[in-house]
């Protein structure tokens, strides 16, 4: 479970103070699935990493699994943008994902067996001798994901896990995600940029105002659970949640409301007239 | 007519002519342009390699090549742990950084045979003084180099580390050691080529045994034949220990090989 309370957060460097979280209230129950979208810059990596405890907040307070913050906390871990410095060049892929185990003190046949499960469980098994440097892009980051899984943690926090890597890696990587978290039953908190994938994904999407951030919306996610890529997508339900946080994001950033999109049954018979 | 020689190249036959085909001509170029020569200085190469034989390859080799390399040796691993373990701590913290650098990069332009006299006022006479002598020179290279590793840690995995719980010893071994190593390899690599420098440097003009000491005995003596099978062997441990060192490298910088390959072959 998570939760953060009147979270504020001002950089002040340089004779510069940029106030990027103003104020951000919202909690996240056990086993839960929320998304955290945001217009560009509005603090979305600022406010996981201060969930995570990489970064002390100036004010307000985070809880993870009933206890406050102040550094990394246990039980809790991340899934980086950036997969290639995230994971460790000079270990093979199974010693990457055993490393945080290691770290923990836990014994190695444990450790086997935790990581064979994970890499297992991400469908990456036949790789575990490789080096990380030898897998594709989208490999790389199931092997962070496996890493993750490892660590059996309460919370799994994902900072635009699938922003760089290609669009058919990222349908294969969300619909990977969504059998992990269910698997799991760890209270996942996914930041992105793409609107569709916080839909697709999440069964909550908080929307962030443009910085100085505040919670512009919090919505409940609707869809049916079982999401696929096609089906889901094509839902009408899909189209509206994902039209209105997109006008929400919009009118953030103080760009025009968007037009209202056209009824589409009527369209191509106006068109070939 | 070019690609029969690359494929040819590319056998073991060919790869194995290639390194040691130049060699192999310069020895015979040598052997013949000296067979007769009267020279005093410069001997013939099979007078050489016959003195080479007499001489090292008798009492000599535990007498005088075994104390030399010995202190080598502990000259080098000194400089390691003192060199990394200094590194480390600089490294470490950006204040210290700031406040030693300068320190160390006067101290390390100082050649180290101008501290011979100094080091010989604190360390007697004996081996430990030879022994400093090495440190002296070898250490610069590899703290110097450790530092600059041990600063670039990557950002991203120093979080992940942070994020996963990763701290104090571990932290030190899995994260900080493995990344500075291509730096710290680097450094080692250079100290190595200073250490065997310094090994005959630090054994001239004293009266104890040594390869250095021997050399410049035969030079004093003038039993040149001698002489020159004493720089033949340096080179020739000079070789092997670059090899052994190559050998250490690929054990331990596999992975970095192998990675830097791959971002070779993407651009």
């Amino acid at each position: 479970m998570l939760e953060v309370q009147g979270l504020h957060k001002v950089y002040d460097s340089h004779g510069r103070r940029v106030e990027a979280i103003r104020e951000l209230t919202f909690t996240v129950p056990d086993g839960r699935f929320a998304c955290v979208v945001g217009p560009s810059g509005c603090g979305k990596t600022t406010l996981l990493r201060c969930i995570a405890g990489l970064l002390p907040q100036t004010g307000g307070q985070v809880w993870v699994e009933g206890n406050p913050v102040s550094g990394p906390p246990p039980g809790l871990a991340v899934v980086f943008q950036e997969y290639g410095r995230s994971l460790f060049p000079w270990l093979r892929v199974r010693d990457n994902v055993e490393l945080p185990l290691r770290a923990a003190g836990l014994p190695r046949a444990r450790r086997r067996q935790l990581a064979a499960d994970a890499l297992a469980a991400v469908g990456l098994s036949d790789a575990y001798r490789a080096y990380p440097w030898q897998l594709s892009g989208g490999m790389q980051q199931r092997v962070a994901i496996a890493r993750a899984v490892a660590y059996q943690p309460r919370v799994l926090l994902m900072d635009e896990p699938f922003a760089a890597v290609d669009a058919q890696t990222r349908a294969d990587l969300e619909d990977l995600i969504r059998t992990v978290w269910r698997r799991l039953g760890v209270t996942l908190l996914f930041v992105t940029h793409d609107i569709d994938e916080a839909v697709y994904l999440g069964e909550r999407v908080i929307v962030l105002s443009a910085a100085p951030t505040r919670i512009k919306e919090d919505l409940e996610i609707d869809l049916p659970a079982e999401r696929d890529q096609l089906i889901t997508r094509s839902d009408p339900r899909f189209t509206e949640l994902r039209a209105h946080i997109y006008a929400q994001i919009q009118t953030s950033r103080g760009a025009p409301p968007p037009v209202h999109p056209p009824d589409r049954t009527a369209a191509p018979q106006e068109e070939m007239s | 007519m070019r690609l029969a020689g690359m494929r040819l190249a590319g056998t073991v036959l060919g790869r194995v002519g290639l390194v040691l085909g130049l060699p192999a001509v310069l020895v015979t170029i040598w052997w013949i342009v000296s067979a007769d020569s009267e020279h005093f200085l410069f001997r013939s190469l099979r007078d050489i390699l016959v003195a080479f034989r007499e001489t090292w390859l008798g009492p000599r080799l535990v007498e005088d090549v075994l104390p030399s390399l010995s202190r080598l040796a502990q000259g080098y691993a000194a400089s390691l742990v003192l060199g990394i373990g200094a590194g480390v701590l600089i490294g470490s913290s950006r204040t210290l950084r700031a406040v030693v650098e300068p320190v160390l990069e006067l101290l390390r332009a100082i050649p180290p045979p101008a501290l011979i006299p100094l080091i010989g006022l604190f360390a007697g006479i004996g081996d430990t003084r030879r022994v400093v002598i090495i440190i002296a020179g070898c250490v610069w290279p590899i703290l110097l180099n450790t530092v600059e590793g041990v600063r670039a840690v990557d950002e991203v995995l120093a979080d992940t580390c942070r994020s996963y719980r990763v701290r104090g010893l571990g932290r030190l071994r899995h994260l900080v050691l493995r990344s500075a190593s291509p730096q710290i390899m680097t450094g080692a690599r250079q100290a190595l080529a200073i250490g065997i420098i310094l090994m005959v440097i630090s054994e001239l003009q004293r009266t104890d045994r040594g390869i250095g000491f021997a050399v410049e005995q035969f030079q004093t003596s003038f039993r040149y034949p001698e002489m020159w099978s004493g720089v033949l062997l340096l080179g020739v441990l000079g070789v092997a220990l670059s090899l052994l060192f190559r050998l250490a490298d690929r054990q331990i910088l596999g992975w970095y090989h192998g990675l830097r390959a791959t971002q070779k072959e993407s651009r």
